[in-house]
């Protein structure tokens, strides 16, 4: 039965390459020949997108707005006012938590005034020692998972602070704090009304695709349009890109609930919010607390873009070091927002696989341990920033807080380092840079340029149909329809081509690594560890190495881009052949196979859907990192969408190019991940 | 009358079904209408329809153990579920207590679980994410009570269930009986005066499953409890059952005590699932007994009526003459000969 099937899928694929080569060759390439490139039917969307986004804003829904200076009612649009409520609350509240941190004054005025503070000068409210902080992260960390995780604490603490990155990275932990329980919040809303209304559920998940797979860049143009620049408007476009992880996990785990657990809070009384709130959300705790930690990850990956339009902290910081090409100081900052991210992420995941363990009867003090001890972390830590303010001259405390950029500092050493590299190795450099580029990648780029929209049509919905079907191959068709019909098809050819070359040299990379690590249990550990680890690095970071070595150009961003996506490729690799069940490993032995026949044989067939779906993540790591690759220059569409940012018309078009990156995704997206799923469930492997 | 008997027939039942009808599919409504009786398989699957509940109507009265029984699909936890309303019943009507179930609002039914029902399932149900005593205490907090009581009456109840010392284990740290008798007790904690239980042993290895049966004999003994007791183990529901109901294709074949579903099975189904039960183990004396015969003479043994016939099969087969069988007054009721009992326990014929 299955031989002449896979023989047909083969015949199949062979009959379509050859058309798609026959079409490469024969359509003539004229801008007025439909077969080569589509007309730009969609030109006018941007600018459709900016008309209406302005009619919001300006006229439409006109309300009466009562305003205590003049005295009088105004004429406001009920959107401005919304978008600018939202905003201000946000600022109120990031301002808040960041003076609770730093010190400061702005919650206070913004009660007040400033006559009032000036009359009373103690209303200036001090920052927290880092001491304190630091006491507490410490604390966090023991409490939450014990030594280790205390001391990786300590560490990072102590490492931003001595490091004089203190003032940044609390303005970068304040914003993460204030984004990343309105995104849960959100999050969880949304998922629970999912899960109670399938209509929902429906309406939701494309939305929550496009979301995923929109690159950070074009959500930064709309929201500076809406709400204004600031750390509120990087909070909104890092609370929009953060939400959707969570919605999906709220889902996913409300979904697993057992029935029974749920018949079973039924019959034992539940009402329609104890169900929820006692049965359904403790039950899928886990899914849930992954959804969180999913959050924290994805606010401090957007630290460093939310620079772009606004926030304050280490992103900008680490902006103005890569622009000025300081890479020691961007490689501290790096660190700082690595190892901010790395404590966040362990602590999250540490509170999600923590059981809650209470007993019946505990004395008050064991009761308010926690409590107090972090009071008396608080109070020791102001005593010693007090006792420091004997010993140290005055704006230097080095126990109260480190002045920024007055910590030692190993930048000069980074900086040594990378003449170094760049002195010795210059013409090695050099010369595979001038290789790649000329010898790889313009080639390829000149490849995919040549291609007549019609063989790309053709290659990509052939491609969904024989794996998946017609209703794969229509939605492919439709997502490269729209981005056919707009202007960037081009560009979009550009970004495809740097996104494959890297997907492809990481797939090829993470398979061998991932096959090699899952022989040996030890190296299985490791791997996965390591995968762990840089998978919490925030997307820019992995820039700061490259350019160091490569400096601004294509290679670079490709690199970048082939280290971030072999992390998935990797991994999924390792995961994939480790899943083989036991039993199946046994026939195999008890048959005679021997270790080659059984990983050809047996271990790939069986963990070849999960492979799949791990180079479904790789085109979209890719992907995302060749856009966010245009920050250091690139010609394809990120260029375009860094572009707009500045351009006072910029919405539409930035939301386009979103969408158009977001499409081509979603195209690789539909094609792998339906055919992996499906073959997993042929496989019988859940 | 069999002996446990708890059947007190002059009560007014406290749960009673009358033409329950649970189709599943979309266009089950259609299929009843115009329908009385029992509703064509065939012409079901025809309208994309599966029949789980068809006709049932029976009563269960205060104190009595009923057991639900048939092979995996026949509809005995759709029948469980429409009763204790976790499915709506497509059509027919329950009473419990003469009250209209189905009639009842949410606040009503609410009322009804907080206080009056309790349910035990085949894969316990627990709460993962809470301790034992948070699982007993579940219902009861649930209804409002405050914490500090409903702890302290969590106790109880496990210590009840016999799972002292383990009450602040999470499910997953315990062994599967173990996790039943917290099943067990969470659904014992609000005092329910009507007891589900679907298939609650049946996840469970042999060893345990006959423990957790002893148990819950004691059990009931102790709380005497109105019980809907489901499984698909025949020794199980003769152990247990004051009545059994087999079920075939949503159809209660037959609903009767054990001896009689032995003795006189109403269907061909119902004969070949009982063939092969050991008789001998599970019918007793005054099951199979004649008549007190006046003009016979009797042997001079007397046996109980209330024996299992294995545990006195030898003595009665070693009498020549029949032997007489009395209750527990040491009254004459009826006798019993060695051919007849040859007769009932390897004849496939039934009692003449
Ligand atoms: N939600 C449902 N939708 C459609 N059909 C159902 C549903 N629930 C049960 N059924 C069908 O109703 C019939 C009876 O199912 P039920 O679960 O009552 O069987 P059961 O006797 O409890 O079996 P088991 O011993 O396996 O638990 C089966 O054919 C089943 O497929
Ligand atoms: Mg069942």
């Amino acid at each position: 039965m299955a031989a002449p099937r896979i023989s047909r899928k083969t015949i199949g694929f062979g009959v379509l390459f050859s058309v798609f080569l026959l079409l490469c060759l024969l359509v003539n390439p004229s801008d007025a020949n439909w077969l080569w490139r589509l007309p730009p039917l969609l030109k006018d969307l941007p600018f459709i997108i900016n008309d209406t986004v302005q009619n919001l804003l300006f006229e439409w829904m006109p309300i009466e707005v009562y305003d205590p200076t003049i005295d009088d009612y105004e004429t406001k649009p009920l959107f401005r006012e919304v978008t600018r409520a939202i905003s201000s609350t946000l600022l109120l509240i990031i301002d808040a938590v960041r003076e609770v941190m730093l010190g400061g004054v702005k919650t206070i005025v913004a009660f007040t005034d400033w006559n009032f503070i000036n009359e009373n000068p103690w209303l200036r409210w001090p920052a927290l020692p880092w001491t304190v902080i630091t006491g507490w992260a410490i604390l966090l960390g023991y409490r939450l998972q014990g030594t280790g995780l205390a001391a990786l604490a300590a560490f990072s603490m102590v490492y931003v602070s001595v490091f004089g990155q203190w003032e940044p990275s609390m303005q970068t932990l304040s914003f993460v704090l204030v984004a990343a329980p309105v995104s849960v919040v959100l999050g969880l809303g949304l998922g629970i009304w999912a899960f109670r209304n399938r209509a929902v559920e429906a309406a939701l998940n494309p939305l929550l695709n496009v979301a995923q797979t929109m690159p950070h860049y074009s959500y930064l143009v709309p929201v500076i349009v809406l709400f204004g620049v600031g750390d509120h408007a990087a909070a909104i476009a890092t609370i929009i890109f953060a939400t959707p992880p969570m919605v999906r996990l709220t889902l996913l785990g409300l979904k697993n609930v057992p029935a029974e657990v749920v018949e079973a809070g039924i019959m034992n009384g539940c009402g329609r919010f104890q169900l929820l709130f006692r049965v359904l959300v403790p039950t899928a705790k886990r899914d849930v607390l992954i959804g969180v930690n999913q959050v924290v990850m994805q606010c401090l990956a957007m630290t460093v873009i939310a620079s772009f339009i606004g926030a304050q902290g280490l992103g900008s910081n680490l902006m103005i070091a890569l622009n000025s090409l300081k890479v020691g100081t961007g490689i501290e900052i790096g660190l700082c927002i690595v190892l901010i991210a790395v404590v966040l992420d362990r602590m999250s995941l540490a509170w999600a696989h923590k059981q809650t363990d209470y007993f019946a009867d505990l004395s008050f003090f064991e009761r308010h341990r926690l409590v107090i001890m972090l009071v008396a972390i608080l109070v020791a830590g102001c005593l010693l920033a007090w006792a420091g303010s004997f010993i140290f001259e005055e704006g230097r405390n080095y126990l109260y807080i480190v002045p920024h950029n007055k910590g030692i500092t190993t930048a000069p050493f980074w900086q040594a380092a990378v003449d170094w590299t760049w002195d010795t190795f210059f013409f090695t450099l050099k010369g595979f840079n001038e290789f790649l580029i000329t010898k790889v990648l313009f080639p390829m780029r000149d490849l995919y340029l040549g291609m007549p929209v019609i063989a790309t049509f053709v290659l990509m919905m052939g491609t969904a149909f024989l794996l998946d079907g017609v209703k794969s191959a229509l939605i492919v068709g439709v997502f490269l329809l729209f981005i056919a019909f707009s202007e960037y098809w081009d560009r979009a050819l550009i970004t495809a081509y740097m996104a494959s070359f890297s997907v492809m040299v990481a797939a090829v990379v993470g398979l061998v690594v991932g096959t090699l690590c899952a022989q040996n249990r030890l190296a299985t550990r490791v791997a996965l560890l390591v995968c762990d680890f840089l998978q919490t690095f925030p997307s820019f970071i992995y820039l700061i190495p490259v350019i160091m070595l490569f400096g601004i150009t294509d290679t670079s961003v490709i690199i970048a881009s082939v280290v971030y996506a072999m992390v998935p490729a990797t991994r999924y690799t390792v995961e994939g052949l480790r899943s083989v069940p036991e039993v199946i490993q046994e026939a195999g032995t008890m048959s005679g196979v021997s270790r080659m026949q059984r990983l050809v044989q047996i271990e790939f067939p069986l963990a070849f859907p999960h492979i799949m779906l791990g180079l479904n993540q790789t085109v979209i790591f890719g992907l995302f990192m060749v856009i966010i690759g245009a920050f250091i220059g690139t010609t394809d569409l990120g260029q375009l969408i860094l572009g707009a940012i500045s351009d006072p018309r910029g919405t539409g078009i930035g939301l386009t190019l979103g969408l158009c990156v977001a499409f081509i995704g979603l195209a690789v997206d539909q094609i792998i991940r339906t055919w992996a799923e499906r073959r997993k469930k042929e496989l019988d492997l859940g | 009358m069999p002996s446990r008997g708890r059947t007190a027939g002059e009560e007014k039942p406290v749960i009673e079904c009358r033409s329950v009808y649970k189709i599943f599919g979309r266009h089950a409504k259609s299929l009843l209408d115009g329908t009385e009786g029992f509703i064509d398989a065939d012409a079901a699957k025809e309208a994309g329809c599966i029949v789980g509940v068809n006709n049932a109507s029976f009563e269960v009265h205060a104190g009595e153990l009923l057991v639900i029984m048939g092979l995996s699909g026949s509809g005995k936890s759709t029948l469980l579920r429409c009763i204790s309303r976790l499915t709506e019943a497509t059509a027919g009507k329950i009473f419990i207590e003469g009250q209209d179930l189905l009639a009842m609002n949410g606040r009503q039914l609410l009322d009804m679980r907080r206080s009056r029902m309790g349910m035990v399932f085949q894969n316990f149900g627990l709460l993962p994410h809470k301790t034992v005593l948070e699982n007993i205490a579940f219902p009861l907090q649930m209804k409002g009570m405050k914490t500090r009581e409903s702890v302290s009456r969590a106790r109880d109840m496990a210590e009840l269930v016999g799972l002292q010392g383990r009450e602040n284990y999470f499910p997953r740290e315990l062994s599967g009986g173990q996790q039943q008798r917290v099943g067990i007790a969470r659904s014992l904690a609000v005092e329910p005066d009507i007891w589900f239980l679907d298939e609650p042993f049946s996840a469970l290895d042999p060893l345990i499953r006959k423990e957790m049966q002893d148990e819950f004999l004691r059990l009931q003994e102790v709380l005497n409890k109105t019980i809907l007791f489901v499984t698909h183990d025949f020794d199980e529901a003769l152990r247990l059952a004051d009545r059994i109901a087999i079920m075939k294709e949503g159809i209660i074949e037959q609903l009767d005590t054990p001896a009689s579903i032995i003795l006189q099975p109403a269907t061909e189904y119902v004969r070949k699932f009982t063939q092969d039960v050991p008789r001998e183990k599970v019918l007793r004396i005054e099951d199979v007994m004649n008549p007190v015969d006046e003009t016979e003479e009797l042997s001079d043994l007397r046996v109980s009526k209330d024996l299992i016939i294995e545990t006195v099969a030898e003595a009665i087969l070693n009498q020549p003459r029949p032997v007489g069988v009395v209750d527990a007054d040491d009254r004459l009721v009826g006798s019993l000969h060695a051919s007849h009992v040859i007769n009932v326990l390897f004849g496939t014929s039934q009692r003449d």
